[in-house]
């Protein structure tokens, strides 16, 4: 059991490393939220208003509403990009070095993607923490509740990266994985706009949103932040994370890698 | 018991064959010199002997452990230096070294003595501290074989560890290994397409075309081939000779 933790914590230290000595990588990962916050929501809040809806209590400028979605867009890179590094690293780089690794396989890559999704919750927080300054305030103790859901959420996006980078050769590249996974999922989702204002333009867009796994993520986020418990978020992101992991850590196999590029 | 055994390995890539019924054994204490041209297979018998890839057929033994049975006891007897560096190189020295020991279980108090003593075996005490891309090709090659060295393993595997360094580096890094593989009687196979690499005392495996065509010591098979090593070399792997 003790390997076990040195070796998850062994891990856990590297990202942390990591993400310590590549300030600019840290920055740039903040850049992208932080330029829809201050520029797109600040130019779309009076093209928008945004009704009373659950979980806020009143009505709320477009950066408010905006804010949970933009926590969920830093996991949704990060998982995208890292799990991605991990399938397209493994030839050479510091994946053949975890697989040299005795301990199973699965906990080597279930460590790894927890490992990420850590190190991207202090880049959420950082983003929150700016957010704050900004004006944009959700209580206190709601921060304290998107902790789990964040996490939750990043380990969903982490494994569903990881599957994808492993079924589709085709995503080698992060421009690919831009343009067909993480702009379909964030823009069909309710993390820049309610799905009820989706519903009033297009009713089949409507249920393209309602069925993406992002809305209920970012719902679920959206809940804890104001305290609130989205239960069918919750079970969704719960159980596709469980899915998505199985199904990830099933079809990891470097042979297949090679096998396709030789076939 | 000997530190590897590898018997009747096959592999292919779909309906590409890469590797057919390669065998042989690495006895306690010997440097193996694995020899062969581009696409020879070497490639595909380092990522077998890694897990990288799973067996497809036959078996590879490491200490007495089954690479696919019992990979758990393998691996540990199993120490590996990449043809392309994998060290993290904004970490320091010691923190690659410590990532490692991590990935192999040692608790702290263990890691810390392993780290302490590799890097004074390979004299890198000085620069533990320093960034790896603060660090010349030889040191560098040096830091991975110290990590490959930490969890004391009974094998070595080095997969063209020497590719990129300057000529001196090249023969201080061959001759280093010589002595850890007396000292230590650690098992060393070492990959490499440069025959200047080879010494006549070396346990000798020529691959060609995904076959072994030749093992034994290096001496021996020099003088059943052609007088020479490069004259042997050059008979066994022209075109046709696997066959």
């Amino acid at each position: 059991m003790n390997a076990y933790w040195q070796c998850f914590s062994g891990i856990v230290l590297r990202e942390w490393l990591r993400f310590v000595l590549q300030r600019t990588r840290f920055l740039s990962a903040l850049v992208r939220p932080l330029l829809w916050l201050l520029v797109f929501a600040a130019g779309f809040r009076a093209a928008l208003g945004i009704a009373i809806i659950e979980p806020y209590d009143t009505y709320i400028p477009y950066e408010v509403y905006i804010i949970p979605g933009l926590a969920c867009m830093i996991l949704l890179f990060n998982g995208m990009q890292g799990s991605l590094s991990m399938v397209y690293d493994r030839e050479m780089g510091s994946m053949r070095v975890l697989l040299t690794s005795p301990l199973p396989r699965t906990f080597l890559l279930c460590s790894k993607l927890l490992a990420t999704a850590l190190i991207s919750l202090l880049q959420v927080y950082a983003f929150l923490a700016i957010a704050w300054v900004y004006g944009v305030r959700p209580p206190a103790m709601g921060l304290l509740w998107a902790l789990p859901a964040l996490l939750l959420v990043a380990l969903m996006l982490s494994a569903l990266g990881l599957l994808l980078s492993n079924a589709i050769r085709q995503l080698e590249n992060f421009a690919g994985v831009m343009n067909f996974v993480i702009f379909p999922l964030f823009f069909l989702s309710s993390a820049l706009y309610p799905l009820w204002k989706m519903r009033e333009s297009s009713e089949w867009l409507y249920w393209l949103c309602a069925l993406n796994p992002f809305t209920h993520a970012v719902e679920l986020v959206r809940f804890a932040l104001y305290e609130r418990f989205n239960a069918l978020a919750l079970a969704v992101c719960v159980g596709l994370t469980l899915l998505f992991s199985l199904l990830a850590v099933l079809t990891f196999n470097p042979q297949h890698a090679a096998l396709r590029k030789s076939g | 018991m000997n530190a590897l055994e590898v018997s009747d390995l096959s592999f292919a890539y779909g309906a590409r064959e890469a590797l057919r019924q390669v065998s042989f054994s690495l006895a306690p204490g010997r440097f193996a010199a694995l020899l062969g041209p581009n696409g020879a297979g070497k490639s595909t018998l380092i990522a077998l002997l890694t897990r990288l890839y799973d067996v497809q057929h036959g078996d590879i033994r490491v200490g007495g452990y089954s690479l696919s049975r019992t990979p758990r006891p393998a691996l540990r007897q199993l120490g590996v230096v990449f043809q392309q560096s994998t060290l993290d190189l904004d970490l320091s020295v010691e923190q690659n070294l410590r990532y490692h020991a991590a990935l192999h279980g040692l608790s702290r108090r263990q890691s810390a003595l392993r780290v302490e003593a590799e890097l004074a075996r390979q004299a890198l005490t000085e620069r533990r501290r320093e960034r790896v891309r603060e660090l010349n090709g030889g040191h560098r090659r040096r830091v991975e074989i110290a990590r490959a060295l930490l969890h004391e393993p009974r094998l070595l595997l080095l997969d063209e560890a020497s590719a990129g360094l300057d000529p001196a580096s090249r023969l201080a890094l061959n001759q280093h290994i010589r002595n850890l593989c007396r000292e230590q009687r650690i098992s060393v196979l070492w990959t490499t397409h440069l025959l200047d690499e080879v010494q006549p005392s070396d346990d000798l495996l020529i691959l060609h075309q995904g076959r072994l065509v030749a093992s034994g010591q290096a001496d021996a098979l020099s003088l059943e081939h052609g007088g020479d090593l490069g004259s042997a070399f050059t008979r066994l792997t022209t075109s046709g000779a696997a066959r």
